[in-house]
């Protein structure tokens, strides 16, 4: 009995824990608990099968003991268990949020009590989508959390959610449907949904229906992953849910997608025979992702289009691939889930200080609100990739590795990469300056609560004058608290500090992608890990 | 692998129909075209099992090539239910949608439209502002230019 035999628990204890917080939903303060227990308990579990495989290793769990290619596997390697980690932290600490919120608000049992449930079923099929070693397997997770997310996107049912629910549940299903097709494509071509058998048998095709696959896989993981053309339903669906499920959405939701496409490009089709599209597509995505976050008025539509636009940088890491470019791909996955998620964080406590997070009816929030402004700055120059953060250090990986011997296509996308970087900055203290730093009466429609209260801060601080000039600033925190639960200020400052840790930590983090990345490509501990049983 | 023609030209129809209702902006059509989709999928993975056999029941005296494939039909059992249960949540939104705006139709993204109907001019950072030419002022605090007093 090995430790990593437990793998599966990482899907089933949330769906248990579903099950039991659905039970219990007229007690709110037992179904929290539960949850946050249930979460707790899977991040141990997963920070223990990370570091049985943190040397490299390669397990697969073998469900019912079904012979190898016929049962259903589960693989435990450094890739799946480095995303399980980071997407159930995450979660843990996008859950402490929504609680903390709720709290505040005083939340009764009524229809917004399936929260609890549809977050647990989130994290499930993300995980087994993360741990799935078949095709089918993955297709299922796929749908386990989309079919979560639609309730959470839709949660409350107002006209502006149900609109961009619709089109969000319309593209979805449509991907899932092609990805049906490319599923029973393959079946009909090489007899096996397994991966590992799919990894022997498909380079056995001739190029046409390899090709065919290829794509059609590609087509379906791209729509879910919001890759440019693929990429519009997002900006348009994910801004109008409450913030708390925007934030999760934003930080995993995509990833699978990208974490789908890794697995294909690097296991299932390894020859990079759409190596020149992928590249053109992921130079698209990026700078026409900028370009439509440059022109949001809207805080939270602004993230969403840079969220769109930074997958361009992991498409980019897969189609030039290699050791160093997969592993530069899988460290910014690592960063883009954490940054993107606690912007999205910052952007939901923006709303509940100053009643928008629209930038054109804010302003003085750097006197207002001091700690909401360190929460904003720190990701948002990580986002924007200024060195020493995980931004830069992950976007300097990925140029490294594409720098060397490129040819003249790949300069043009390097060239893309960094004007989206510097387009991405743009953006960032365009919000900054506005939102922060001007005062509240400059806004184009001045908000008279944030004038007023800006007003009052600038008072004490000339009552203060040179004796006690702190006055000002601790009525801007007492204002500040008073707006802002704890939790949620506390649960978005511990993912803006795991950002820094990914920063602090670069160096083993780094040298573990790296092993990861080489036993990606090397495909044998894959195939073995299964196909040996 | 022989493939039975008549299953390839009906999946056709039904996703190509399918794929087409789904462009529409009524959402009743929508649902139409997701459940065509749905079983025009379906039909495919049939069609990928096989040629046609005995039922996958074991029996003793029975070559092993002579079973048809069991996996798709577990694949599009699977498929079934999801499809099933995501039509259902499609049919409880279009209702939703249907008493929010009495009509049957997807609505426009008014901040998107807000957003390409605004103009590249901005007031804040393109007006024209006053330049201060010179840093010195005088005792009430005017700005003292070149060639003035």
């Amino acid at each position: 009995m090995n430790f990593l035999d437990l793998a599966p628990l990482a899907v089933v204890l949330p769906i248990f824990g579903a099950g039991a917080a659905f039970l219990v939903r007229r007690r709110i303060k037992l179904q929290r608990l539960i949850t946050i227990g249930i979460l707790c308990v899977t991040l141990l579990l997963e920070a223990g099968m990370l570091a049985a495989v943190w040397g490299g290793e390669s397990y697969a769990v073998h469900i019912g003991g079904w012979q190898s290619p016929w049962g259903i596997s589960l693989m435990v390697d450094g890739f799946s268990a480095f995303m399980l980690l980071i997407s159930t932290l995450v979660s843990l600490a996008v859950l402490f949020y929504a609680t903390s919120q709720g709290l505040a608000d005083g939340d009764e049992p009524g229809p917004v009590s399936v929260f609890h449930p549809a977050y647990l079923i989130l994290l499930a099929g993300v995980s087994n989508a993360f741990l799935a070693a078949d095709l089918f397997n993955l297709y299922v997770g796929f749908e386990i959390l989309l079919t979560a997310s639609y309730v959470l996107l839709t949660l409350g049912a107002t006209a502006e959610r149900i609109r961009a629910g619709t089109t969000y549940v319309v593209v979805s299903v449509v991907s899932s449907v092609i990805f049906l097709m490319g599923i029973a494509m393959t079946y009909a071509a090489t007899g096996t949904v397994n991966m590992a058998d799919l990894a022997v048998k498909l380079p056995q095709l001739d190029q046409g229906p390899q090709l065919i696959l290829h794509v059609l896989l590609l087509i379906a993981f791209g729509i879910k992953a919001a890759v440019f053309p693929l990429s519009l339903w997002l900006p348009d669906s994910y801004p109008t849910a409450p913030a708390p499920v925007t934030a999760v959405f934003a930080g995993l939701l995509t990833k699978v997608g990208v974490y789908a496409i890794v697995r294909t490009e690097t296991l299932l089709f390894p020859g990079g025979a759409v190596n020149a599209g992928l590249l053109v597509v992921a130079a698209l995505t990026m700078v026409i992702g900028i370009l439509g976050a440059i022109a949001q008025t809207d805080f939270k539509r602004m993230l969403s289009f840079t969220l769109t636009s930074h997958i361009g940088y992991l498409i980019f890491g897969v189609a030039v691939g290699g050791e160093l470019a997969i592993a530069a791909t899988i460290y910014y996955v690592g960063h883009h889930i954490i940054v993107q998620t606690s912007l999205f964080m910052v952007a939901g406590l923006i709303e509940r200080r100053a009643g928008s997070a629209n930038v054109t009816r804010l302003g003085s929030l750097a006197k207002l609100s001091p700690a909401l402004s360190l929460l904003f700055f720190i990701p948002a120059i990580n986002l924007g990739g200024i060195p020493p953060f995980s931004g830069f250090l992950g976007k300097f990986g990925l140029l490294h590795a594409a720098a060397q011997d490129a040819d003249a296509l790949t300069w043009v996308v390097i060239a893309a990469g960094l004007l989206t970087s510097l387009l991405t900055l743009l953006a960032i203290i365009r919000v900054w300056a506005r939102m922060f730093w001007r005062r509240a009466a400059d806004a184009e429609i001045p908000n008279p609560d944030l004038v007023d209260e800006a007003a009052k801060v600038a008072d004490q601080t000339a009552a203060g004058g040179a004796q006690a000039p702190h006055l000002g600033l601790k009525l801007a925190r007492e204002l500040e608290s008073e707006a802002l639960p704890w939790g949620m200020r506390y649960a978005t400052g511990s993912l803006v500090v795991a950002g820094i840790a990914l920063t602090v930590f670069a160096g083993p983090i780094f040298e573990f992608c790296q092993r990861v990345a080489a036993q990606l490509i090397a495909h044998e501990p894959y195939i073995n890990a299964i196909l040996s049983y | 692998m022989s493939v039975n023609i008549t299953f390839l030209v009906i999946t056709g129809v039904l996703l190509a129909t399918g794929f087409y209702l789904v462009l529409e902006r009524t959402l009743t059509r929508v649902l139409l075209g997701i459940m065509l989709l749905g079983n025009g999928v379906n039909l495919l993975i049939l069609t990928a099992g096989g040629r046609k056999g005995a039922a996958p029941l074991f029996k003793p005296d029975l070559p092993a090539d002579q079973y048809s494939d069991p996996l798709p039909q577990a694949l599009i059992l699977t498929a079934i239910v999801i499809t099933f249960a995501v039509t259902a949540f499609l049919l409880a939104m279009i209702y939703r949608s249907w008493t929010l705006t009495s009509a049957d139709v997807l609505a426009d993204d008014t901040e998107d439209i807000k957003v390409s109907q605004s103009t590249a001019y901005d007031e804040e950072e393109d007006s024209p502002v006053a330049e201060d030419t010179t840093e010195f002022v005088d005792e009430e605090g005017r700005p003292i230019r070149e060639g003035e007093e």
